[in-house]
């Protein structure tokens, strides 16, 4: 199994056909999987891993879910 | 030179007078400086010692951006404690054309008087019978107040809620598009006009002086700055028109920080059928608008007109937090549903938060199932009746769940909690803690650094740095909200290098008197103060500003988070 990779807003129009399970490499990071499907590293603003705060560095593992958001405010 | 108008709702005398010690404060600074100085603090908020006051920003007649925000202060009929409600709409822009920096309802006519509307003009104000419009829904009541005065007149009304004086009471105010759909909306309001029988008041639309910079070229230098500021910050021009605050369903939720099923769980597996990409999605499918402003110079744009199903007008300002409210902690999933429970707080004049909230009191307490909307509905098109179970709505959620016997009651100092779980966001849990107003996302949005990463990056799930980042927020947004300004230009502010100079050289150059960066930081500090004074002489002490128990005591999944902060850490975000 791989991950599951949400992306809101902005970004839906990127995300991947197999996104409910997409497979991932040993040593994959948020950033080597936006560069993979052609996502801008400037557009993220907000990524997850299973609700915790992650960051381009942040390295997954299979099962994991990734969300990735634009610049997005409200209150 | 602006005016204070004092209005007697029992004698029906006014008086013009000058600003004297109010002078230089606005919108909140003014209501809480004069709500402090005023009105007693041990008195009954629906006494006719509380008083009502409406008051612009420092920049209300300006042509600065998003700069026509409105205060409602008053003692909250919710709270008990000192209230600043604030709102979109015409109302604030207004004023200054009439020579007007705020308007003061004082006294309360005799309990069988009828309601009035009150007609401002320049130099009157004319008392006119309500009759026609008591008892009536705010939209249609407003249509017929267009209809007599003209559909330029600028109108604020309570609906059937604060003709009742139910404590979620509203006052509604004129959208640019002649719709009552911009609320002041927290804390009852709408009751304290209510007890002094004002169903109306109409602002006259022959009154219409023009009003100037007092330094015209340093006001335009410090507007293009100011434009410049909120067009090039990626919430403020790109994320939050495009989706409005409804795109929070996702990232909260996402965050695990998203209250569900009465504050049980942080996440709500129906989250993207409430959500803000499901919500633009129908608008466009329905002919409706993505986004619109909220009031005259709103550059933002973050609200819109949802339609329904067969594409007519439904509602407006669909707001992040209503559709929580209904959708996530009520578990309501059609987004129909929710746009009708939304419609429906509009028309009586209810708070959403704490009408959606008092809602899961009384799911949660077995009067309704959870998740059902169509009887969620019938509920709440009954509040301004005197149908009982309508009535306990009306009053919110302390009184839902005393009348229900619900425990779980996420409420500070008699205000219910906006959708925010502060054990995962904790930033806001501090503001919800210690501010004045109750618990009140609005008065210090942690959420910025705990969620949002604008203004820094903080953890919400840990006790550190939370304190302090909720301090200056609460100070930020209490000169926010005195200046006119909307908040969501804090986004903006918190991650421009120039934002507050940009902020005090409009207050400078529109008013002609000096104002550095500390005098901002003054005028927020210092409305604290006084909403602090108030509340202590209220009866308010630091046991007050403390989450409830369950918060404490009880995880949060998916974290599994509680809330940790001790009383007295909290009052490190005093002022």
């Amino acid at each position: 199994m791989g991950i599951e990779i949400k992306c809101f807003a902005t970004l839906s129009r990127f995300l991947p056909e197999n996104s409910d399970d997409h497979p991932i490499q040993a040593g994959d990071t948020v950033e080597s999987i936006l560069d993979r499907l052609g996502i801008p590293t400037k557009e993220v603003n907000l990524i997850f891993v299973n609700a915790n705060r992650a960051f381009l560095h942040t390295e997954l593992k299979d099962g994991d879910r990734l969300g990735l958001f634009p610049a997005v405010g409200g209150g | 030179m602006p005016r204070i108008l004092r209005i007697n709702t029992r004698t029906k005398e006014y008086r013009f007078e000058e600003l004297g010690q109010y002078a230089n404060l606005g919108g909140r600074a003014l209501t809480s400086r004069l709500i402090n100085t005023e009105v007693p603090a041990d008195c009954h908020p629906l006494s006719a010692e509380n008083k009502l006051v409406m008051a612009g920003g420092l920049l209300a007649g300006s042509t600065a951006a998003n700069s026509g925000r409105l205060s409602v202060g008053a003692k909250s009929p919710l709270t008990g404690g000192i209230k600043e409600s604030n709102s979109g709409g015409l109302f604030a822009h207004k004023l200054p054309k009439m020579d007007i920096h705020a308007i003061v309802f004082e006294d309360k006519p005799e309990s069988d008087a009828p309601f009035q509307t009150l007609v401002i003009s320049t130099d009157k104000v004319e008392f006119k019978d309500a009759g026609e419009i008591v008892g009536m829904d705010n939209y249609p009541a407003h249509d017929k107040l267009l209809a007599e005065y003209g559909d330029k007149a600028i109108v604020a009304l309570v609906g059937p809620a604060g003709e009742t004086l139910r404590q979620t009471a509203t006052i509604q105010f004129t959208d640019p598009y002649k719709r009552p759909a911009r609320s002041a909306g927290r804390g009852g309001t709408g009751a304290v006009l209510g007890s002094k029988k004002i169903k109306a008041i109409v602002l006259d639309p022959a009154s219409n002086a023009p009003v100037k910079p007092a330094d015209n070229d340093a006001f335009k230098t410090a507007r293009k700055t100011w434009v410049d500021i909120l067009q090039g910050h990626p919430v403020t021009s790109q994320g939050l028109p495009a989706y409005g605050t409804a795109i929070l369903v996702n990232v909260v939720n996402e965050a695990g920080a998203m209250p569900t099923k009465n504050f049980r769980y942080g996440q709500c597996d129906h989250a993207a059928e409430i959500s803000g990409e499901k919500m633009a999605e129908l608008i466009e499918a329905r002919g409706g608008k993505v986004k619109e402003p909220c009031h005259t110079g709103c550059i933002i744009q973050c609200s819109q007109q949802y339609n329904d199903k067969d594409g007519n007008y439904l509602t407006s300002g669909f707001e992040y937090e209503t559709i929580w409210a209904y959708g996530a902690n009520a578990l309501i999933k059609d987004l129909d549903d929710i746009a009708t429970l939304d419609r429906i707080c509009d028309e009586k004049g209810m708070d959403t938060i704490e009408a959606g909230n008092a809602l899961a009191i009384a799911m949660d307490g077995g009067v309704i199932p959870w998740g059902d909307g169509k009887t969620a509905i019938e509920l709440m098109r009954k509040v301004g009746t005197s149908d009982a179970l309508a009535q306990i709505m009306g009053n919110g959620v302390e009184f839902a769940a005393k009348a229900f016997g619900v425990e779980r009651v996420p409420t500070v100092k008699g205000q219910s909690m906006p959708a925010y779980d502060p054990r995962a966001v904790k930033g806001v849990g501090v503001t919800y803690a210690t501010t004045a107003m109750g618990a009140d996302h609005t008065a210090g949005y942690g959420v910025c650094q705990n969620i949002l990463k604008v203004g820094g990056d903080v953890d919400g799930l840990k006790k550190d740095g939370n304190v302090e980042i909720s301090k200056n927020l609460q100070v930020a947004t209490a000169a926010i909200d005195s200046m006119g300004f909307c908040l969501f230009a804090a986004f903006a502010v918190l991650d421009a290098e120039n934002g507050v100079q940009a902020m005090a050289d409009l207050v400078q150059s529109w008013t002609g008197n000096s104002f550095s960066i500390d005098d901002l930081v003054n005028l927020g500090v210092n409305c604290m103060k006084d909403e602090q004074d108030f509340n202590q002489r209220a009866g308010f002490t630091k046991k007050d500003d403390q989450l409830p128990r369950f918060f404490r005591t009880e995880p949060l999944p998916p974290h599994n988070v509680v809330w940790d902060l001790s009383e007295d850490e909290l009052q490190g975000a005093k002022a």
